[in-house]
């Protein structure tokens, strides 16, 4: 790319040919405010912020799209885009519902941030009485994801989201003009169309107006309830997360001061879902191998990812039958807890509350599936995300950074390093095979790190050598990249043995219920691979990187299991899937 | 396919057959069935004639578009061989009989149903063939040169000699802002692009505005054929027609253009045999004014909810489906074939040294001769009001004239000498817009117009820039304080804080222009806004919070009209008491005075 | 045509202009045209056979006026309200048309006979103020001469 050479404030800066004005100003530390622009993702000149002055220009421009030229000089800081910018703030304001005190991205709020530091003190407008006075009802029906619509500043970044990156489209622009809201077809809840519950929409909103659906109370109320034997289980990615809500730096890993804070909540148990993870490369990797060799239905695709799983019933149940038939290692988790761990620990099942703290608010909706119980009971009986420990860590006044750090518990508490990395896309792929790699060849192989599976790519393709197998795998994260490769594999133009597919971008690391970083932060950092690095240091340091190595899955299987794909193993492990309505709504 | 020498033939073959030349044998009789002449009845008047005339040898009645004087609808024009053509006003079916039997078969002209409009300043360029061919006959259109200029591009001129003589005639946009239509064109033929695509612009929103409708109704091939020389120019075999699905008669006349230039292979595979191609595509709006704005009109073509986007990239660099594209409006392209067929320095020899050629206004509000008039750029806005508009009805006096629609504004009374030019329109606080011209006269209070434009302009904001979608409704709210006799000191300075704030950051043209209503009033009227605020006083008795109504007990007549129709129970009275409206009751609809017959009831600033 | 035969009928449109770039909303024209409005099932329907996002369909239809959710009324009165019409007193008659069905301005009546609305500028401003019943353009109107027009055809449909 060529490069060009313009001014901003007077100092030249070179930069490729197709950076907007807004990633030359930024190479020259000055970040010209914005709200509506999420690189890569939104980026359509909407919400005015980050106007600048061009000499000899036709009045002020959106430097989010405007395309540098040679020679250009660029102004972001005269007093007129200052009051420019004001002027544009106090109005989004006098249409914005200001609880700010209590609005759960106070201190995490891009519009927030901007008043403060643009010195907006105040909007002289009054909101017109009469028009319903207050603003428009909140959506509280979905399991996973809640709507504030009086928060929502219309800025696109959501239905960019909902809709180029996830290719699932359920919210939208809606109406005009000062009614314009953006919202689901008819007004419907969320929960009655045909939303996946990714939380990508949450982890693109800049302000309060897309949040999970909290469940902290439910799990402080089990937590004081004696009755109650309350057992966490955390997924990998928490670690890897969870240390940014507390000011790490991102790529922290807190595994240990996560397990300590659980238990200073006053839980009982504290289980790594790592040891779900093995568990499902156990089961996961044995149908796949049993596929391969019996001319099963292929590729095989993974079931881990409620929000993938919630797209292929919806928009592709053709592919259903190529879905893995083991549930998530949430899933799982939640069946040992409430069977194995239950008569292990000898506490009635039903006396067990179980919570599993996911980076996902898709695992909110997956836990309340029929398809996830346990007899009669369900395996997991509450969901929170990190961004939900967190706060319930800051409730319980602990102060996170200083705990010395804990182990999880025993039995079945710990997970190998092929585990851990089920948190980035491309590592159930690769535990996977380092399962089978051992299994298909009967020896313990030293060469484990299949890198052409890592990476933030959105569709990554490979073919693996692994005994007298050549594995074509395909990884994919983000559910619109998920789209384009089955419509490829309805069009005959790609085929696989093996599909690791993940809702989110990324994969379960930048989940929907992961830390949210402004759109100021994700220019400036790809957490997808940041946290990713820390994950797979994180395995490096394990002992145990291998699933099948585990000890607490060698002694599960030989006190409980039996083996892989046993009929227990079926009965408690696995499930299957159903297509779904794509409008599910009566009206 | 139709090749140069089929072309000059169907002409001379149908200037015989329809008569339309001086050199005419036979009766040629036209109705003008326009949107408004079908509105005011044209219809039912073009089949009394058509069946009074069946039987008679040598008279033939035609459809025609607009003839231009709608407050004198119906029309109907007679043209025999050497006679002056005779002009019938406001025709009802028994009219047409009595002319049909007495004029068209009797030959006795009727003086008393007739009228001779008065063409006087007015240059038709744009409107040529309005009212005079039949718009759904394309050989008509041939008849008078048409596709005569496509000939003419294809076979004599290269592209960029067609981008040079529209580049030499001075031709600007005929829209809004006026960009000079051959740079448009040259940006887009520089750009190399696999496809590019010409536009025109027929969602016609501004309200009062109805030139292009006219054009469309009237003269739809004079478009078809110049979106063809633009594609040649440019190097674009496709185009798109956006119009308002609120004009379903020029939607219709423009689907059977598009069938016939088709079967006669001048839209279509290899053009005159040159090896251009070019196609037009019809695409109804759905009712969103922002579409008229070019890049919310592509994202409309491209079938989402028509919202702006920023420019650049340029609609020439990057339009409809993000490849080089023009897009011109309806007049615009309606003046090409003309500035092809007879040179740029015919073209450029009228208007001014700035503004070339003739513009298009539709005249209207308070205006004795509503309707269509076509003048050359610098004709004095007193000569359109007072000549060709004759003047103010009722003796009112003229307070303002209106252009530029949502986007333009006010020329107060005190500039009325000014000539029609964009530059002197935009120097005023207006701007040339498509050319609604609506007159205002001392009934209409400036705050009330203002006040109308901006809810105009928030029911019609997108909502993609809170400038725009937050913005004007803020400033709708103060004028709606200040229309009911809330208003405080500093809210005219709100207003003008917030208009500034508008005008520099909306997304789009629209939304940039949108205070401009206000602006210009506040300009030329602010005494009218901080009398509203200071004094509750509405000078031109409009405001209702400021006004109240009173029957004068000497002139009633105690027919009990009013109380009849009040819907709000406010009037009382009856054969032996005088009439009276309750105060508190009473809406201010004026209902009561719409129907007193004896003109006892008054509104007055209370 | 019964609600089966509008289906298909709908089909074969949607089936021809899939392919077109942009037909959406040339086709969601044809669907409230068939239909008689934009209601659920029909814009379900639309995004089944054109393979959009419902929630598009839905942007599409609440951003353009001239689609509607629910069905009209038989007769649907427009009232000019642009410019040339506002200024000779275009709201008396959009009020008195009010008054007469009793109903505001964007409703129907409870019999489903009339639709009032308030409509932008329809191009007949020689003729302001004007209104539409239907297809039907009358023009030079007066509060009378509206309320004579409304009657009509309040009589013709038996209403009082």
């Amino acid at each position: 790319m060529s490069e060009v050479n313009l001014t901003i404030n007077g100092r030249g800066v070179s930069v490729p040919a197709d950076y907007t004005v807004l990633m030359a100003a930024k190479k020259l530390n000055v970040n010209i405010p914005t709200l509506c622009y999420l690189k890569d993702v939104n980026q359509i000149g909407a919400c005015r912020m980050c106007l600048v002055e061009v000499k000899g220009g036709r009045g002020l421009s959106a430097s989010c799209v405007l395309p540098v030229t040679e020679g250009m000089e660029v102004w972001t800081n005269t007093p007129l885009l200052r009051e420019t910018r004001r002027g544009i703030l106090e109005l989004i304001l006098s249409n914005h519902n200001r609880e700010c005190t209590s609005c759960i991205r106070s201190q995490n709020c891009e519009l927030q941030r901007l008043t403060k530091e643009l010195g907006v003190t105040d909007s002289p407008y009054e909101r017109a009485e009469g028009e319903g006075g207050g603003f428009a009802p909140a959506d509280e029906k979905s399991l996973s994801i809640a709507r504030d619509p009086g928060k929502c500043i219309l800025c696109r970044r959501c239905v960019a989201v909902c809709h180029d990156v996830q290719g699932v489209g359920v919210i939208q622009a809606m109406g005009r003009g000062y009614n314009t809201v953006v919202g689901t077809a008819f007004d419907l809840s969320l929960a009655d169309v045909a939303c996946i519950n990714c939380g990508q929409c949450i982890q693109a909103c800049p302000v309060g107006a897309l949040k999970t659906k909290d469940d902290t109370d439910k799990v402080w109320a089990a937590i004081g309830d004696p009755a109650k034997h309350v057992v966490f289980q955390v997924a990998p990615s928490v670690r890897f997360g969870l240390g940014e809500e507390f000011g790490v730096p991102a790529g922290g890993i807190v595994t240990r001061q996560m397990a300590e804070a659980i238990k200073l909540l006053g839980v009982d148990k504290v289980f790594d879902a790592n040891f779900a993870a093995d568990l499902t490369i156990m089961e996961e990797g044995t149908e796949l191998i049993g596929r391969l060799q019996n001319g099963g239905v292929t590729p095989m695709i993974t079931s881990c990812s409620p929000g993938w799983i919630k797209y292929c019933e919806t928009y592709y149940p053709e592919f259903l039958p190529n879905l893995s038939s083991c549930k998530s290692p949430m899933g799982m988790m939640g069946a040992v807890i409430k069977t194995y761990y239950a008569e292990n620990a000898g506490v009635a099942p039903e006396d067990i509350y179980s919570v599993a703290v996911m980076p996902c608010t898709a695992k909110k909706f997956e836990a309340a599936r029929p398809e996830m119980s346990v007899g009669a009971l369900r395996g997991v009986d509450a969901v929170i995300t990190t961004r939900e420990l967190a706060r319930m860590i800051k409730e319980a006044r602990i102060d996170f950074l200083e705990l010395a750090g804990a182990d999880f518990d025993e039995l079945i508490g710990e997970g190998s390093g092929a585990g851990t990395i089920f948190g980035a896309t491309g590592g159930v792929a690769e535990a996977a095979l380092r399962t089978a790699a051992d299994i298909l060849t009967g020896q313990d192989l030293r060469e484990i790190d299949y890198t052409a599976v890592r990476g933030v790519k959105g569709i990554k393709e490979a073919v693996i050598p692994i005994g007298d197998l050549n594995v074509r795998l395909a990884v994919v994260s983000g559910t619109g990249n998920a789209g384009k490769l089955l419509e490829r594999i309805k069009a005959g133009e790609a085929d696989y043995d093996f599909i690791e597919i993940m809702a989110c971008p990324g994969g379960c690391v930048t989940g929907g219920g992961q830390p949210i970083r402004s759109s100021d932060e994700k220019y400036k950092k790809d957490f997808r691979a940041a946290r990713a690095t820390a994950l797979y240091q994180d395995d490096v340091e394990h002992e145990i990187r291998k699933s099948h190595q585990n000890p607490l899955i060698t002694k599960i299987y030989a006190d409980y299991l039996e083996k892989p794909n046993s009929h227990r193993a079926h009965e408690l492990l696995h499930t299957h899937y159903t297509e779904r309505e794509l409008y599910p709504a009566n009206i | 396919m139709l090749t140069l020498e089929n072309l000059n033939e169907l002409r001379q073959k149908t200037l015989t057959r329809s008569n339309l030349d001086d050199k005419r044998q036979e009766t040629r009789v036209v109705v003008g069935l326009a949107t408004c002449g079908i509105a005011a009845g044209a219809q039912p008047v073009f089949e009394t004639l058509k069946a009074e005339t069946a039987a008679v040898q040598g008279v033939n009645v035609y459809r025609a578009g607009c003839i231009g004087a709608c407050r004198l609808e119906p029309l109907v024009e007679v043209y025999e061989p050497g006679r002056a053509k005779v002009t019938y006003t406001r025709v009802t079916p028994e009219k047409a009989k009595e002319i049909a039997a007495r004029h068209i078969i009797g030959k006795t002209r009727l003086d008393e149903y007739s009228e001779e409009l008065d063409f006087t300043g007015q240059l038709r360029i744009a409107l040529r063939n309005c009212g005079i061919i039949d718009p759904e006959d394309i050989n008509e259109y041939i008849a008078r040169d048409g596709y005569q200029a496509l000939a003419k591009a294809l076979s004599d001129m290269k592209p960029l000699e067609v981008i040079e003589t529209i580049k030499k005639s001075g031709l600007r946009g005929r829209g809004g802002a006026g960009f000079p239509t051959g740079l448009k064109w040259q940006f887009a033929a520089q750009n190399e692009s696999d496809q590019k695509y010409v536009c025109c612009n027929a969602d016609e929103g501004d309200p009062g505005a109805f030139m292009d409708r006219s054009v469309l109704e009237g003269d739809p091939h004079a478009v078809l054929e110049a979106m063809a020389i633009a594609g040649y120019a440019i190097g674009s075999t496709k185009g798109f027609i956006y119009i308002r699905a609120e004009y379903p008669v020029a939607v219709k006349r423009l689907d059977i253009a598009i069938t016939q230039a088709k079967a006669l292979g001048l839209l279509g595979e290899n053009i005159f045999g040159s090896g251009f191609s070019f196609d037009i595509e019809l695409r109804l709006g759905a009712g969103a004014f922002v579409c008229g704005e070019e890049t919310a009109l592509m994202t409309s073509i491209e079938g989402k909810r028509g919202e702006p986007r920023p420019r650049p990239p340029f609609p020439a660099a990057q339009g409809l489906w993000r490849k080089p594209t023009i897009l011109n409006n309806v007049e615009t392209f309606a003046n090409i074939a003309q500035i092809i067929l007879n040179g740029a320095e015919w073209f450029a020899g009228i208007g001014t040294e700035r503004s070339k050629g003739t513009k298009v206004f539709a005249l209207g509000g308070k205006i004795n001769n509503t309707g269509l008039i076509e003048v050359p750029m610098g004709t004095p806005l007193r000569f359109i009001i007072e000549q060709i508009g004759g003047g103010i009805p009722g003796g009112r006096a003229f307070k303002a004239a209106q252009t530029g629609g949502p986007s333009g504004g006010c020329i107060p009374a005190v500039k009325i000498d000014t000539p029609i030019e964009y530059e002197t329109l935009l120097e005023l606080g207006s701007m040339m817009g498509s050319g609604g011209l609506i007159v205002i006269d001392e009934d209409n209070c400036m705050v009330d117009v203002a006040r109308f434009f901006l809810d105009f302009t928030v029911d019609e904001s997108c909502g993609k820039c809170p400038p725009c979608r937050i913005g004007t409704k803020r400033m709708l709210e103060l004028l709606g304080k200040i229309t009911s006799g809330r208003g405080e000191a500093g809210d005219i300075e709100k207003l003008e804080s917030l208009a500034a704030l508008i005008k520099r950051s909306a997304l789009c043209g629209l939304g940039q222009t949108a205070p401009n209503p206000v602006l210009s009033t506040l300009r030329y009227f602010r005494r009218e806004y901080e009398e509203h605020i200071r004094d509750n006083y509405c000078a031109a008795v409009v405001c209702k919070a400021m006004i109240c109504y009173e029957i004068d007990a000497e002139k009633c007549i105690r027919c009990n009209l009013c109380k009849r129709n009040c819907p709000s129970g406010a009037v009382t009275g009856g054969k032996d008491v005088d009439y009276v409206i309750d105060r508190d009751a009473c809406i201010k609809c004026g209902l009561c005075v719409s129907k007193c017959r004896s003109d006892a009831i008054k509104k007055k600033n209370c | 045509m019964a609600t089966e035969e509008k289906i298909a009928r709908f089909r074969e449109i949607a089936a021809a202009a899939k392919g077109t770039s942009g037909s959406l909303i040339p086709v969601m024209h044809e669907a409230q045209e068939l239909f008689g409005c934009l209601d659920y099932e029909v814009e379900k329907l639309v995004a089944q056979e054109m393979e959009v996002p419902l929630a598009d369909v839905y942007g599409v239809a609440t951003f353009y006026s001239k689609f509607h959710l629910e069905a009209k009324g038989e007769y649907q009165i427009n009232v000019c309200l642009g410019t040339a019409c506002y200024v000779k007193g275009a709201e008396m008659i959009l009020e008195k048309i009010e008054d007469m069905l009793k109903i505001k301005v964007g409703h129907t009546t409870s019999d489903g006979k009339f639709s009032l609305e308030a409509t932008r500028c329809i191009g007949a401003c020689g003729l302001a103020p004007v209104m539409t019943v239907n297809d039907e353009v009358h023009g030079q109107l007066t509060v009378d001469k509206a309320e004579r027009i409304i009657k009509r055809y309040m009589s013709e449909t038996g209403r009082k």
